[in-house]
């Protein structure tokens, strides 16, 4: 059955691949039909490719592939003798193609000098791409047909059209069914017969490929005569319009919760710090450089495993800027109790001391921090939206941490610990929990988040001694707005602003989005002080 | 009450230390313009135009100090961005100085600065208007950070924004017009500033004459301000904003409208803030959106940190002391200046949270004490 199928499509390639001339037909050999390829013009050559694409062979395609590569040399004494060029490293090597079909065999030491090039042009190029599009048609997997067919779209011929109308029936999975139809029905846009064109519109109203815009809209410009065309092809394209108008949007959306991500990741050891402790920390900024500066400490230790640095420098961060932060409570924030103002200002002056620390150590130039390949590339769910797998894995990991962090919270001892010294600190002292025990760990628990979400940050942007400051003003207002000593808030807070401000940028450009963004928060401020999410309590004031 | 009572007795008690304040002020800043412009250049005892700007700089710099003091040191209202107030007067200026240049810009417009030139704009916006006039462009620098003081306050006070939010709020203010000013749309030269001023009512900023004339009118804008700070601290209005800081809900209890004192107090805080902006830049020839940049602010409150908050005169000393280390040290060993700033912020906060004068006002008050009992002492046993 299988061979049966292989000898129709076959006698139908004969046919898809065009005008061949007599002799070439005859031969049913690559090499034969090669042979004649030095000796021709570039037009010639266009229509041999042609022919080349008929033979069914093994080595058709990877032999097209050559040539549109520009691989393909031949013997300067002998024209049919074919090397095929490899290059390893750089060290380039010849292997001659064997037997009638051209099969590569092992390198040979042949002086380059003794070779000429296949030469090709664009034109014969263009019909390089066509042919191998044809053969994979025929050969190929489900996802090299389609493919193959999406190099066709919009760019047919009559003939080709005629031939692979008459290739659809052979096609079994419904993907490629749909994507046939879609190339014809393209084609069909430009049919003479008013009824035909409009039968096209059809399948096209709503698809979100570039060429099937372009393609209704050349066919409005040639038909403008045609009401009735024109009225319908107007509707699909208004039709597709829409959908893009969606996926725009889905996008947007897209952009802003991952900016709402790095602001959750940014924010959420604050609200821990300054929401839990009420401990302003000006060096939180610094605390998530700290952690990007990590990840690239981690990276230059083990170069060979830079697919698992990622997972190193994770657990890195979150003790080095850990432990940045006990020592900054246990050393400066723990004389400040109760003073919040000169936190601020100590915690200030510990921000300047570390970025300046970190200029003199690594200078105050940005540090490359390369991505693992699984974070690099992008998921494409449609021709107008993809979305990028970093900032997928950011979301991801920043919900998360978020998640651990409830956790954390609210199951586990410590968390019960820190929640009883934030509501009445004396009594829990009274109580018996070790309040200053209790701070440091909560204050290098806030830290060691904020160097987590440096790990993070290195993914997306610049490691540079600014790194942190750029997101400290944005961190407090993710948290002010939220409402203080409420992770809850800082989520809806974060996620939130990160949209807003994705869905303001197109109006009003970047940096005025940013600004807006801060006077909504400044007058949000004043309308309810507490935040989104006030913290329920019974203070006087 | 009782410590009320003290405060203000403690407040009369610096009279003597304000005085000799005054007094050194003007003093130096007469002797400097003598010694500048009389003096040859090869004498030992002249002084640079250099100096006399570097001094004028830092004049301006205590002055702007000054207004933290005000709001922080008597009323307990920690703001992070003044540095606002002080770069929008410092426009106001530039856009004054900007317009006196004329068609002696390098494009040679009569009438666009040369940045407006540049980006092809084809008339001056409308907030340029009357900015060639001296006093128009003196009443906007102190109209417009008056007004932003005002609303900001106004709606901040209103709603009870107290601490350590009012101050992310502010930070967060000269943060978004930080971002604003550096925007090219905006029509202040975008992340260039203003800059290459030519001359300010008609007399040349490079000559010497102009250079100390500015700084003796930066020393006696920053005396007048002084004593006009001094004497609203000794009035009934610093009363009672004294006794907001230290009890703001007892105060509103019994029957003061909080939220006007403290807008009041900081709209005149503001405007001193503008007017120190003003006079910084004729001096330092430039302004640019770095001027709002959250950093410098906090840098000021550093300077009245160090002097001592509430005093006033701590603030001045707090600002010339910082501002001359600073200059000292990022001449001789630049990395080691953020490390030194970074170090006084923590040690003072944590060891000396009065300031510097407070510890020497400790240390005096100790020595005059052992003085006098010893001299007691001695008078006993006649």
């Amino acid at each position: 059955m299988k061979n049966l199928i292989a000898g129709i499509v076959g006698v139908w390639l004969v046919a898809l691949c065009g005008p061949v001339t007599a002799e070439a037909a005859d031969n049913g050999s690559l090499r034969a039909q090669l042979q004649h390829f030095s000796g021709l013009n570039y037009r010639q050559k266009k229509a041999a490719v042609e022919g080349l694409a008929t033979i069914e062979s093994e080595s058709t395609l990877p032999l097209l592939q050559a040539l549109l590569g520009g691989e393909i040399y031949f013997s300067k004494t002998d024209n049919s003798q074919f090397y095929q060029r490899r290059e390893s490293g750089a060290e380039v090597q010849f292997s001659p193609l064997l037997g009638d079909q051209l099969s590569p065999g092992p390198t040979a030491a042949i002086k380059p000098s003794s070779l000429r090039k296949l030469r090709v042009n664009n034109a014969v190029r263009k019909a390089l791409r066509q042919a191998i599009a044809a053969v994979q048609l025929r050969v190929g997997s489900e996802a090299e047909r389609l493919a193959a067919l999406e190099t066709m779209l919009g760019k047919l011929d009559d003939e080709a059209y005629l031939r692979l109308q008459q290739l659809q029936p052979q096609q079994s999975s419904a993907a490629v069914q749909d994507q046939f139809q879609l190339v014809l029905a393209v084609h069909q846009l430009g049919a003479a017969d008013s009824a035909q064109r409009l039968a096209a519109l059809g399948p096209l109203a709503g698809r979100l490929e570039p060429q099937v815009r372009a393609a209704i809209q050349q066919a409005i410009e040639a038909f403008a005569d045609d009401r009735a065309f024109v009225a319908e092809a107007s509707a699909a394209l208004a039709k597709t319009e829409q959908r893009i108008g969606f996926y725009r949007f889905v996008e947007t959306l897209f952009f802003g919760l991952s900016l709402g991500s790095v602001f959750l990741l940014a924010a959420i050891g604050l609200a821990i710090t300054f929401g839990v402790m009420g401990v302003i920390n000006m060096a939180h900024g610094e605390m998530i450089m700290l952690g990007a500066y990590t990840t690239y400490v981690v990276q230059l230790l083990m170069p060979a495993h830079l697919q698992y640095s990622l997972l190193v420098a994770v657990p890195a961060a979150f003790l080095v800027s850990g432990l940045f932060g006990v020592l900054i409570e246990r050393g400066v924030i723990q004389f400040l109790h109760g003073r919040p103002l000169e936190t601020l200002l100590a915690t200030f002056g510990i921000s300047l001391i570390l970025q300046q620390l970190v200029r003199s150590v690594f200078s105050p130039l940005n540090r490359q921090v390369a991505s693992p390949s699984w974070m690099s590339g992008a998921v494409e769910l449609n021709p107008v939206l993809s979305l990028t797998l970093n900032r997928l894995y950011i979301l991801a990991f920043s919900l998360l941490v978020f998640m651990l962090l409830v956790y954390l919270f609210k199951r586990t001892n410590l968390g019960l610990n820190v929640r009883a010294v934030s509501q009445n600190r004396a009594m829990a002292k009274a109580m018996g929990v070790k309040t200053g025990w209790v701070d440091a760990l909560t204050f290098g628990l806030g830290s060691g988040v904020a160097g987590v979400a440096g790990v993070a940050l290195s993914q997306l942007t610049n490691v540079g001694p600014n790194l942190g400051q750029s997101y400290i003003i944005d961190s407090f207002m993710v948290v002010v707005f939220g409402g203080v000593g409420n992770l809850i808030g800082t989520l809806v807070g974060a996620f939130s602003l990160g949209v807003a401000n994705k869905f303001l940028e197109p109006l009003t450009g970047a940096v005025m989005a940013n600004i807006l963004v801060l006077v909504f928060i400044i007058l949000f401020i004043q309308k309810r002080p507490q935040g989104l999410f006030p913290q329920r309590g019974r203070a006087a004031e | 009450m009782t410590s009320l009572y003290q405060r203000l007795s403690k407040l009369r008690g610096h009279g003597n230390v304000s005085s000799a304040v005054l007094v050194i002020l003007l003093f130096t800043s007469v002797y400097a313009s003598v010694c500048n412009l009389l003096l040859p250049e090869d004498s030992v005892f002249y002084v640079s135009t250099y100096t006399i700007t570097l001094l004028g700089k830092y004049l301006c710099f205590a002055m702007l100090a000054l207004a933290v003091d005000v709001i922080w040191g008597y009323c307990g209202i920690l703001s992070l961005g003044h540095g606002a107030f002080f770069a929008l007067g410092g426009y106001g200026m530039g856009m004054y100085l900007m317009r006196q240049v004329g068609d002696r810009g390098v494009y040679g417009h009569p009438e666009l600065p040369d940045f407006m030139v540049f980006l092809n704009w084809q008339q001056l916006p409308w907030y340029w208007q009357g900015m060639d006039m001296f006093w128009f462009a003196l009443l906007m620098i102190l109209l417009v950070p008056g007004l932003l003081a005002f609303v900001f306050g106004a709606l901040a006070f209103r709603s009870r924004v107290t601490g350590v939010y009012l101050s992310i709020m502010t930070q967060a203010l000269t943060y978004a017009l930080m971002l604003a000013f550096f925007r090219n749309e905006m029509g202040f030269g975008g992340n260039n500033g203003l800059t290459d001023f030519k001359d300010i009512l008609g007399y040349n900023l490079q000559a010497d004459g102009t250079r100390v004339s500015l700084f003796i009118i930066t020393a006696f804008c920053l005396a007048m301000a002084f004593l006009l700070s001094r004497s609203i601290m000794q009035s009934r209005f610093g009363r009672v904003v004294l006794a907001i800081r230290d009890a703001e809900p007892r105060s509103r209890f019994v029957g003061y409208r909080v939220e006007r004192y403290k807008l009041w107090l900081f709209v005149y805080s503001a405007l001193l803030a503008a007017l120190a902006g003003a006079l910084y830049v004729p001096q330092v020839g430039i302004i640019n959106p770095g001027e709002f940049a959250p950093l410098n602010s906090i840098e000021v409150v550093v300077w009245v940190a160090v002097g001592g908050r509430g005093t006033l005169y701590g603030a001045i000393i707090g600002a010339l002391l910082v501002n001359y280390a600073k200059t000292r040290f990022t001449a001789i060993w630049p990395d080691a200046w953020l490390f030194m700033l970074g170090a006084l912020f923590v040690f003072i906060t944590v060891f000396l949270p009065q300031g510097l004068s407070a510890y020497v006002a400790a240390k005096w008050q100790q020595y005059r004490h052992a003085k006098s009992t010893s001299k007691g002492a001695q008078h006993e046993p006649c």
